[in-house]
């Protein structure tokens, strides 16, 4: 037998796999089917305070190497979150729930974060790293160590009892040193990586092929660069790390957890393997952990660094 | 690894003729092989617009219907469209209809719902089915298709239903389904009517369902729910409270499987994943 369950912030999750924030995630009956095909935990979409309507299509396509989105958001704001979304999911909760929550301003974020507290998540995720939602400046909140630690400040302010995981951004030389501005100011965790920024042409139409023109690159391409951002955030900081990006089987989830990350994070998988893909990669992991000798998913945890 | 099946990205191709069905409804035809199935769908880019899924009307492997009517700022687009004007597509995508030799099918179709109808019936008729096919809309001049489906011929007998009697009955499609599944339906039926398949509004096919349970035949329905991606990603058309997805698991589904959930017949979500109830 493989103990594959982890602890996070103190939260106990069956096996190390969750739902990415982003995908699947806009409905209580979609996340708890997630749950259903072998999710250890899953991650609400990005929820603000009021509805955000998002981009027009097209918003996604995929090739076998990447897939590219921008969704822009879209959401029904806290109300519907709180009043159905968490309270359907609660009512018998099947995995912990981590809120995503996203704002356009600093003060909004703590305002959010204070909110999204009252509908009981287990986590909470501060989006501060989409690359098709901007601030003022056209750049994500994680893209400087200055906004980064006053969002994280603000946010921890306004959250009492629930642990606070900063997702960040990839589009930065310096992750280690935004990740540790973060800890100066209490977070409690991290999530990384957020997608690329991308962008892909119709050559026959010769226009991009998002309504938003730019996008989210994600899929099996970015994997090394999902693998050197957790690297990097584990060294600098040693606190726990959803890992994420371009993770699609269970060697893959074992590679980012020997970089450091403690629970693994699947969104555009579905895209490849569908929602059954959740349980086939656990049951890969649990493979390679018989086969080599490995009883307790948690001695893996950033190993690689000690080579 | 089959690549090109990861492959979402956009096949651009010509519009090759435009029908006017009615004052507010157009056909497009496109010479490109999809290899649809009745009750399949495909993603149609306009771009600067906006991309919608939409249902295919016909396909013989050589070339393709979409039937458009004017509800909306894509489809008023697409009518403004010319013949060689150039779209993007992805599809064929999702369930189809299961049309099996010798079946005796009664096809329920509401407003542009017929579009694919008139495909199922036309797979049909090429393998051997009797086919009753009871088309509604709110008045004669709304009816789509009913030359086209009268030109299938002798297996297929049309029924007409409008809601102010124009033409045909006067009252809902559901009315004729009962007097059709009454003469000819069920297991005791001297029809030997063994399918039910219809496409309209959702509350429309709760109602079609209804009937069939009445007389114990089983009916499958074409879901219309928001999408986005259509290809299993953003979660958009997930069904309560199974959390399956239209564009995967759907759009065909069963009425034993769709009568059980709570949505059904009563509520659609927005693309903010808001609900509105019918």
């Amino acid at each position: 037998m493989v103990n594959l369950s982890v602890d996070f912030c103190g939260v106990s999750f069956r096996n190390p796999t969750v739902l990415a924030s982003g995908v699947w995630g806009v409905t209580a009956a979609a996340l708890r089917n997630v749950v259903a095909h072998g999710a250890g935990g899953v991650t609400t979409k990005s929820i603000w305070m009021k509805e955000n309507i998002g981009h027009r299509n097209p918003t996604m396509f995929g090739t076998e190497h990447y897939f590219l989105n921008a969704v822009g958001l879209s959401d029904a704001g806290i109300e519907k979150a709180k009043e159905e979304t968490f309270s359907e999911y609660n009512k018998e909760k099947p995995a912990p729930i981590i809120a995503n929550v996203v704002a356009s301003s600093i003060d909004d974020f703590g305002e959010i974060a204070a909110r999204i507290e009252e509908c009981n998540p287990d986590l909470i995720e501060v989006n501060i790293a989409c690359p098709n939602v901007e601030d003022s400046h056209g750049k994500p909140f994680s893209c400087s160590s200055a906004d980064a630690a006053k969002v994280t400040e603000i946010v921890k302010k306004r959250v009492k009892n629930t642990p606070v995981i900063i997702k960040l951004t990839p589009n930065v030389a310096n992750i280690g040193e935004i990740a540790k501005a973060c800890v100066d100011k209490g977070a409690d965790g991290f999530c990384a990586i957020n997608t690329l920024f991308g962008m892909g042409i119709d050559i026959n139409m010769r226009q991009p092929i998002l309504t938003n023109k730019s996008g989210g690159l994600s899929g099996p391409g970015i994997k090394p660069a999902a693998v050197k951002a957790v690297w990097e955030i584990y060294r600098a900081t040693g606190l726990p790390i959803i890992g994420t990006g371009g993770i699609l089987t269970g060697e893959d989830v074992l590679e980012i957890m020997m970089a450091g990350a403690r629970l693994v994070g699947m969104g555009t998988m579905v895209y490849y393997r569908g929602v059954e893909g959740f349980g086939l990669v656990v049951k890969e992991m649990e493979e390679w952990c018989k086969k080599n000798g490995v009883k307790n998913i948690e001695e893996i945890i950033g190993v690689a660094h000690k080579a | 690894m089959n690549i090109a099946k990861f492959d979402s990205r956009f096949a651009t191709i010509a519009i090759s003729k435009i029908v006017e069905e009615n004052a507010i409804t157009k056909t497009f035809i496109f010479e490109y092989p999809l290899g649809g199935l009745p009750g399949q769908f495909l993603m149609m880019w306009l771009p600067g617009i906006d991309e919608k899924p939409m249902s295919v009307a016909y396909d013989d492997g050589k070339e393709f219907w979409v039937t458009i009517c004017k509800v909306g700022p894509f489809s008023e687009a697409m009518h403004g469209l010319k013949v060689g004007d150039r779209v993007g597509i992805r599809g064929p995508l999702g369930t189809h209809y299961e049309i099996g030799e010798g079946d005796h099918l009664v096809l329920v179709a509401g407003g542009y719902g017929a579009a694919p109808m008139y495909f199922v019936a036309n797979q049909a008729v090429l393998m051997g089915c009797q086919v009753d096919f009871i088309l509604g809309a709110r008045n004669k001049d709304l009816l789509l298709y009913p030359e086209k489906i009268l030109g299938l011929g002798e297996n297929v007998k049309l029924h007409i239903a409008t809601n102010d009697g124009s033409l045909g009955h006067k009252g809902f499609v559901t009315e004729v389904l009962d007097e059709v599944l009454a003469e000819n339906g069920g297991a005791k039926g001297k029809g030997k009517i063994n399918k039910v398949f219809t496409c309209g509004p959702e509350v429309m096919m709760k109602a079609v369902g209804d009937v069939c349970d009445k007389y114990k035949v089983k009916a499958w329905m074409s879901m219309e729910k928001y999408m986005k991606c259509g290809v299993g990603v953003c979660g958009q058309c997930a069904l309560d409270d199974t959390g399956d997805l239209v564009c995967k698991d759907g759009p065909v589904m069963s009425f034993d499987y769709l009568r059980k959930l709570p949505e059904m017949g009563k509520y659609h979500r927005d693309g903010q994943g808001k609900k509105h109830y019918f």
